[in-house]
């Protein structure tokens, strides 16, 4: 069933502050096999110019796709989850994520689209530190695919 | 931000250096905890089966995070990167073995954006088993 075009547009309240510890992105870069001293070395983060260690790139996914859970979950809005996959992803970093930071996630829905009897459903999350200031912007697309014919 | 690539130094058509990223289904259970992304997909046969895919499939996301390595081992400095996308076009399939799956990235730049900025753009490829599993996978990398 196609989703409501009204709901394009709309802005979910700010999620809670999440506290990125130095040790959860050392957790994530040992994950992804990197060794890059960054993500774990305070003193090699510094001498780039960070004022503590920074996470990857795409660290922040965790945060803003559980700040994506309130549209995913909206009743009103009525998606499938069950039958929801990730089509695409993008982030515009203002700077990296590091760890001290407190951030906080506002989604907004930004389409709603229905192809071939699927929804796509194009969320984002902007992500501000505690000073307010602009972190990263997470673009998620997520298609819901067409329920099978009975 | 420190990279250690000038804008100078590149040329459209540079191809930064390869690397191979295995995958196994260890791999995946600590990405799983790692990321809080616990979709039985990737680490349920069964369930996966269920859900017609062939096997459990490697999180879209860790292929993401693999496939910059290659630009932010390339740059330096991580923070170079400004901006990165990808289309998730084909699931990475795990099986069940010692083996697993592995992700060949390669990359290369495609366009040099701003003499002021000194960005580039960076085209990415991540392929498996013979087939490209991301689409439009670029990023925007800020040089010195």
């Amino acid at each position: 069933m196609a989703l409501d075009q009204s709901y394009v547009g709309r802005t979910y309240p700010a999620t809670d502050p999440y506290e990125v510890g130095r040790e959860k992105i050392r957790e994530f870069a040992e994950a992804i096999g990197d060794a890059n001293p960054a993500y774990t070395d305070p003193e090699a983060a510094k001498a780039l110019g960070h004022p503590d260690v920074i996470a990857p790139p795409t660290f922040v996914f965790a945060i803003t796709f559980k700040a994506a859970g309130l549209v995913i979950q909206d009743p009103q809005l009525g998606l499938d989850y069950s039958r929801v996959v990730h089509g695409d992803q993008k982030f515009a970093y203002t700077r990296p994520v590091r760890a001290g930071d407190r951030l906080t996630v506002t989604s907004t829905i930004e389409s709603i689209k229905s192809l071939a009897g699927n929804d796509v459903l194009l969320v984002r999350g902007e992500v501000h530190d505690a000073a307010g200031e602009h972190v990263v912007t997470a673009h998620t697309k997520l298609v819901a695919r067409a329920a099978e014919e009975a | 931000m420190a990279a250690t690539v000038s804008y100078d130094d590149v040329e459209v058509g540079t191809e930064l250096p390869t690397a191979t990223f295995p995958v196994t289904r260890a791999t995946l259970v600590r990405y799983a905890g790692a990321s809080g992304d616990f979709n039985p997909i990737h680490w349920n046969e069964k369930f996966a089966k269920e859900v017609g895919l062939p096997d459990v499939i490697a999180h879209g996301m860790f292929t993401m995070a693999e496939a910059i390595r290659v630009v932010t081992d390339w740059v330096g400095d991580p923070a170079a990167v400004v901006d990165y996308g990808v289309r998730f076009t084909k699931p990475v399939v795990v099986p069940n073995d010692d083996a697993g799956a592995v992700i060949e990235v390669s990359a290369k730049v495609a366009a040099k954006l701003s003499d002021e900025t000194r960005q580039v753009r960076v085209d990415l490829t991540a392929v498996c088993d013979g087939q490209k599993v991301l689409g439009m996978a670029r990023a925007v990398v800020a040089l010195a």
